[in-house]
């Protein structure tokens, strides 16, 4: 097996063109699991943790760029105020061992439907996107609803990699919460992300684990959008009331497409989901409910 | 955490404290800081020049015939010294604990999924795992025998074992069976003197031991044509007993040493690796080293008997039992391991700690195509304790009494008689016990003005903020036997010598008993500076050059080998003082051995150990027996059939989620019996992992398997409790002297994972108001969404 190691991000996108197989690794936190499970003998692997545009973020325009490999533990300490869904996302991830080795571009590159960047991620809203890079046709942006395309599976191709995820900047309350059958630890049962949007009036939903991919729950976001502006409620931040909040549950809900396995049942999943869209839901609206009023 | 150690009113007064890391003292582990600091030597750590590594193939299906195995490409593998299978095992070619009934390795048929049909040794683990690969098996894939209405009718279904074959004690699918009468038993005229009847059916997932440092060892031949092997286990001697006839040599011919173990609670009392190494050691003439992967070690050790019980009380208007009756079924998968045992505990255990004037009772292990299932911390007595608890409170309800109440009126006490006929002859706390937890002070409320959220059940989750989340207590009260049972001489040899190095006394013990992280080297050592007055004590290394030690279990080893350790020490002390007598003529009768000189309680200081010793060692051997039992009668069940029984009560406090059905565990009460604390810190360190074992069998630890074959062979998908999972866990500590026992002590380790989880349940159903007949219960059971 091949090991490489490339010193620089160019000298790395050579190498993915070289060896299209080579299997990257950032923090490794999935990759030599799945070694060591045998899921993967790969060819060769490419190192990427000499490459420093990786680990660094920074704040332009009201837009994150988040460097693939910054670790979960980073995001926390960071950058919990312009990305409060994905922070708390991250806090959700595996144990302190592996918030500090694990980032958002492994997450990427894995594209679990239990990943749980993702759902905070498709939260963010419409203008995320997953900046990749090759050696023979420079840089692209992909947005976020075209990146997850089947079980594991994303619109990279063999000779790209991630180099960082933009991601807006918070302009209002974003929540996540994450079904797991113990208290730390745990891979999701199922997942929510959720955020408000009042710059431009629109609301984020994400799914995780509970379809084949990631997903929005498109219905629920409509719904939720136009009872927002049809009663002002960016405005005055009045109580939603029971119902909005019990419909925007069960959309989130039909959203869905889970199955059975032994994590947790479809039914289950299904259920969990529409109690954390009514209290992601709550929570936010609460939230934003006391700026709108302090700032009044 | 709180720990208390009440003294009890019988405590034995002779007990010479000279050191203060004698016994009752708490002297630190010489292990524990290297195994935090990840510098402790595992058996997976065991290197030795030359090795090969052994593999295994092993069946992806749960029944089915082998039509052929093709080794042929396998061996032509560069660095491939052998492959083998059943035809190339030189002695017999079965093994097991109590039944011989398990082929090393497969023959024409597999039983369960995970069964190894060949073995390979390579010069590196990646070659032997892709000549694993490369090794052909044409099966007949047969429906498996899963469900109790299969075993039962192997006519329709099959037999796992041909009746031709079978080799237990049961007959069909049926590996073992024990029935029990008490009183009348259970007949119309006994349940018409009850004015209340609760009954249900109960249901406990298959448990795994989930120990983290997986199967291994090494296994180097020897010029003698011998095999020395350094193997993680529990029992070294019964190892030797049952790998020696499969290759074929003498058991003096094969040496156990044991490597350093991470973790066993009965899952290393089987055999796993050790045949294999050595099948492959002797071939190739090499030093051969497995180690499982976590996934195989899944598939490569037994767990716990999952069970199907029936359990049917009557009781008086005010509280009292009348009877009991119960069925249980355990599934104790392709082969015996200790089936039988566990269904001897099951019975003879299976009412609780409770007086009830009729009694019946049957237990039984099937032969299925599931997973084997052996030994695990407290067994038999775990299964049958979430089913007597959930009759208790069940019955309390019906009654409108206080489930403590309830418990305290039908409490067994010393004097009385276990339904198996034999009189409990040492304290029985069982009220008193369930009264401390009961007195202990409650957490305070959930405080949701002050949120963290890792307090609330999801913890950093995030999934509620208070919302759904509603608080439940329960409380319940277990039995469990120390020591082996019905029969069977469990006994433990001790060596002990004492000589003089470096111009100091020292002590050297001796014995056989694995150290699986019960703390049992760190007790030796106590009771040697206690009975010999020395500070200095080093520990052997555990082989088979000193004799059987017994197995590291039933909560057996501090009574067992430290009684051993005790006698050794004592005859050493005794032969040192003859010494004396001999060489200056003393007539005290009042010597003993303390701060490393002999005295006279009436005369002082006498010698020092230095002079008396000289260039001298006395170096002896005892060995330790606890008094005999006898097997249950097979349909009465009656019986002296148990050497000590052990009580623990707990109380849980649970915040359930009720709208997503996630649980935190608040905190959970211990208060044990002890008899006496050897090493206080290691008693309350094993009630509080036994605690903890039992939650996780509570909320969340089970081994799913479909159809026979296993859905969740790995830490991913096999939760165990994680630190935000274990709660303060409170313990209060009785030491109440067994007049039988060594110093008095009773066994500690098992009596919590017996009691501890259903108090937990009980407080999820106290949360919920939901029945819960199924352990462990999941988030679907609190939502309907099952
Ligand atoms: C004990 C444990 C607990 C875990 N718990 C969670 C959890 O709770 N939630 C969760 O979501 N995940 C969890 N994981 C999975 C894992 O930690 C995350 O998916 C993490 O985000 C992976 O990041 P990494 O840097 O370690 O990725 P790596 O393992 O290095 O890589 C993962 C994948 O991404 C690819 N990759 C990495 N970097 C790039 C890049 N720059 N460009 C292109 N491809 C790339 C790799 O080739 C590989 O396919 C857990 C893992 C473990 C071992």
């Amino acid at each position: 097996m091949e090991f490489l190691r490339p010193a620089t991000w160019d000298e790395a996108l050579a190498a993915k063109a070289e060896f299209p197989t080579a299997l990257p690794i950032s923090g490794g936190t999935d990759v030599m699991v799945e070694m060591n499970f045998d899921v993967h003998r790969p060819s060769a692997i490419l190192d990427l943790n000499r490459i420093t545009e990786l680990r660094q973020w920074e704040i332009t325009d009201g837009v994150v760029r988040l460097g693939a490999s910054v670790p979960y533990a980073r995001i926390i300490n960071e950058l919990s105020e312009p990305l409060p869904g994905l922070a708390l996302a991250a806090h959700t991830v595996g144990s302190p061992q592996i918030r500090n080795r694990g980032g958002v571009g492994g997450n990427l590159g894995g594209a679990s439907p239990a990943g749980d960047a993702h759902p905070a991620l498709l939260a963010a809203g419409r203008d995320v996107f997953v900046e990749v890079a090759s050696a023979a046709r420079g840089t692209r942006l992909i947005a976020i609803d075209d990146f997850y395309v089947g079980v594991k599976r994303n619109s990279m191709e063999k000779d790209e990699l991630i180099l960082r995820v933009h991601i807006p900047v918070a302009d209002g309350p974003q929540q996540f919460s994450k079904i797991g059958t113990r208290n730390a630890m745990v891979i999701a049962v199922c997942a929510f992300g959720f955020a408000l949007h009042p710059k431009n009036g629109t609301v984020g939903t994400g799914i995780g684990s509970a379809a084949p991919t990631p997903r929005r729950a498109v219905a629920a976001e409509e719904f939720l959008q136009g009872v927002l502006a049809e009663r002002g409620l960016w405005e005055s931040g009045d109580l939603l009331g029971a119902e909005v909040i019990q419909q925007f549950g069960e959309l989130v809900k039909a959203a869905a497409s889970p199955i059975d396995d032994v994590r947790g049942t479809a039914d289950y999943r299904r259920h969990s989901l529409a109690v954390m869209a009514r209290r992601t839901l709550t929570w936010t609206w609460n939230d934003y409910s006391k700026q709108i009023r302090s700032a009044a | 955490m709180s720990t208390r150690t009440i003294a009890g009113q019988k405590n034995l007064q002779d007990i010479r404290t000279g050191s203060k890391d004698g016994i009752g003292g708490s002297p630190l582990r010489p292990d524990g800081t290297l195994k935090v600091k990840g510098e402790f030597a595992y058996s997976s750590d065991l290197w030795h020049e030359d090795m090969l590594w052994g593999m295994a193939l092993r069946s992806p299906h749960p029944r089915a015939n082998i039509l052929s195995v093709d080794i042929s490409e396998a061996l032509k593998l560069p660095g491939v010294y052998a492959v083998l299978t059943h035809e190339d095992i030189p002695g017999t070619k079965f093994y097991g604990l109590e039944i011989q009934d398990q082929p090393a390795l497969a023959i024409d048929k597999v039983r369960y999924h995970g069964e190894a049909i060949a073995i390979v040794a390579a010069d590196h683990p990646e070659t032997a795992r892709r000549a694993v690969k490369k090794i052909k098996v044409e099966y007949e894939v047969l429906t498996p025998i899963t469900t109790e209405e299969q075993c039962l009718n192997p006519e329709v279904y099959g037999y796992v074992h041909e009746p031709h074959e079978f080799k237990s004690h049961g007959s069909g699918n049926i590996c073992h069976s024990q029935k029990l009468v008490h009183g009348g038993g259970v007949t119309d005229e006994i349940r018409a003197l009850a004015d209340v009847i609760v009954s249900g059916d109960y249901e406990v997932g298959m448990q795994d031991q989930a120990f983290l440092g997986p199967e291994s060892g090494l296994a180097v031949p020897a010029e003698d044509g011998g095999m020395d092997l350094y193997v993680a286990t529990q029992w070294l001697h019964v190892d030797r007993q049952q790998v020696a006839p499969v290759l074929g040599i003498p058991e003096e011919k094969l040496r156990l040493t044991l490597a350093g173990v991470g973790g066993a609670f009965g899952g290393r009392e089987d055999l796993s690796m050790q045949i294999h190494a050595c099948l492959l050691a002797q071939r190739t003439g090499k030093p051969v080293k497995i180690v499982y992967a976590r996934d195989e070690s899944f598939f490569g050790h037994v767990h716990r008997h999952p069970a199907k019980m029936y359990y049917e009380h009557g009781a008086t208007r005010d509280g009292k039992l009348v009877y009991a009756d119960a069925r249980i079924v355990l599934d104790g998968g392709a082969y015996a391991s200790a089936s039988p045992a566990v269904v001897g505990n099951a019975a003879s255990l299976g009412h609780g700690p409770y007086n009830i004037p009729n009694v019946r009772m049957e237990a039984i292990a099937l032969y299925s195509n599931n997973p084997s299932c052996g030994a695990m911390r407290g067994f038999g007595a775990v299964q049958a304790c979430f089913g007597y608890e959930t009759q208790m409170d069940k019955l309390a309800a019906e009654l409108g009494m206080d489930p403590v109440e309830l418990r305290q009126l039908n409490a067994m006490a010393e004097g009385d008689s276990m339904p198996t006929g034999q009189v409990i002859d040492s304290p029985a706390p069982v009220a008193e016990l369930l009264q401390r937890v009961k007195d202990m002070p409650l957490p305070p409320p959930l405080d949701l003005t002050n949120l963290d959220v890792r307090t609330l059940p999801g913890a950093l989750s995030n999934t509620t903020h208070g919302e759904g989340v509603v608080r439940g207590i329960g409380y319940s009260v277990g039995i469990k036997n120390v020591g082996f049972s019905e029969g069977f001489d469990d006994y433990s040899t001790a060596r002990v010598r004492l000589e003089v190095i470096g111009g100091e006394p020292v002590a050297m013990v001796h014995t056989a008993m694995a150290e699986v992280g019960q703390g049992g080297i760190t007790v030796h050592a106590q009771i040697a500076r206690t009975e010999l007055g020395v500070e200095q004590v080093t520990i052997h290394p555990a082989n088979t050059e000193v004799g059987s030690a017994g197995s590291t279990s039933a909560s057996r080893q501090t009574y067992m080998t430290g009684g051993a350790v005790k006698y050794a020490a004592e005859a050493v002390a005794q032969a040192l003082i003859a010494k004396g007598r001999k060489r200056y003529g003393w007539t005290h009768n009042d010597l003993s051995l303390n701060g490393g000189k002999v005295v006279s309680e009436s005369a002082g200081v006498l010698v020092s150990m230095v002079d008396l010793l000289g260039d001298d060692a006395i170096d002896l051997t005892r060995e330790h027996h606890h008094r005999p039992t006898v097997p249950f009668d097979k349909e009465t069940g009656q019986g002296f059939g148990h050497v000590q029984y052990t009580f623990c009560a707990n109380r849980a406090v649970v915040d359930v989620d009720v709208e997503l059905g996630l649980v935190k565990v608040v905190e959970l009460t211990a208060a044990q019996d002890v008899g006496k604390a050897l090493n206080p810190l290691s008693v309350v360190g094993q009630i509080q992992g036994g605690c903890t074992q039992a939650l996780g069998l509570a909320v969340m630890e089970e081994i799913i398997v479909k159809d026979g074959k296993v859905r969740n062979a790995s830490f991913t998908d096999y939760l165990i409790p994680t630190i935000l999972d274990v709660p303060p866990i409170p313990v209060d500590v009785l030491e109440l002297p067994d007049p039988n026992a060594p110093y008095g002590l009773r066994g500690v380790g098992e009596a919590p994972t017996v009691s501890a989880t259903p108090s937990i349940v009980a407080a999820i159903r106290a949360a919920t108001g939901l029945a819960l007949n199924r352990v462990p219960v999941r988030p679907e059971h609190l939502t309907g969404t099952l």
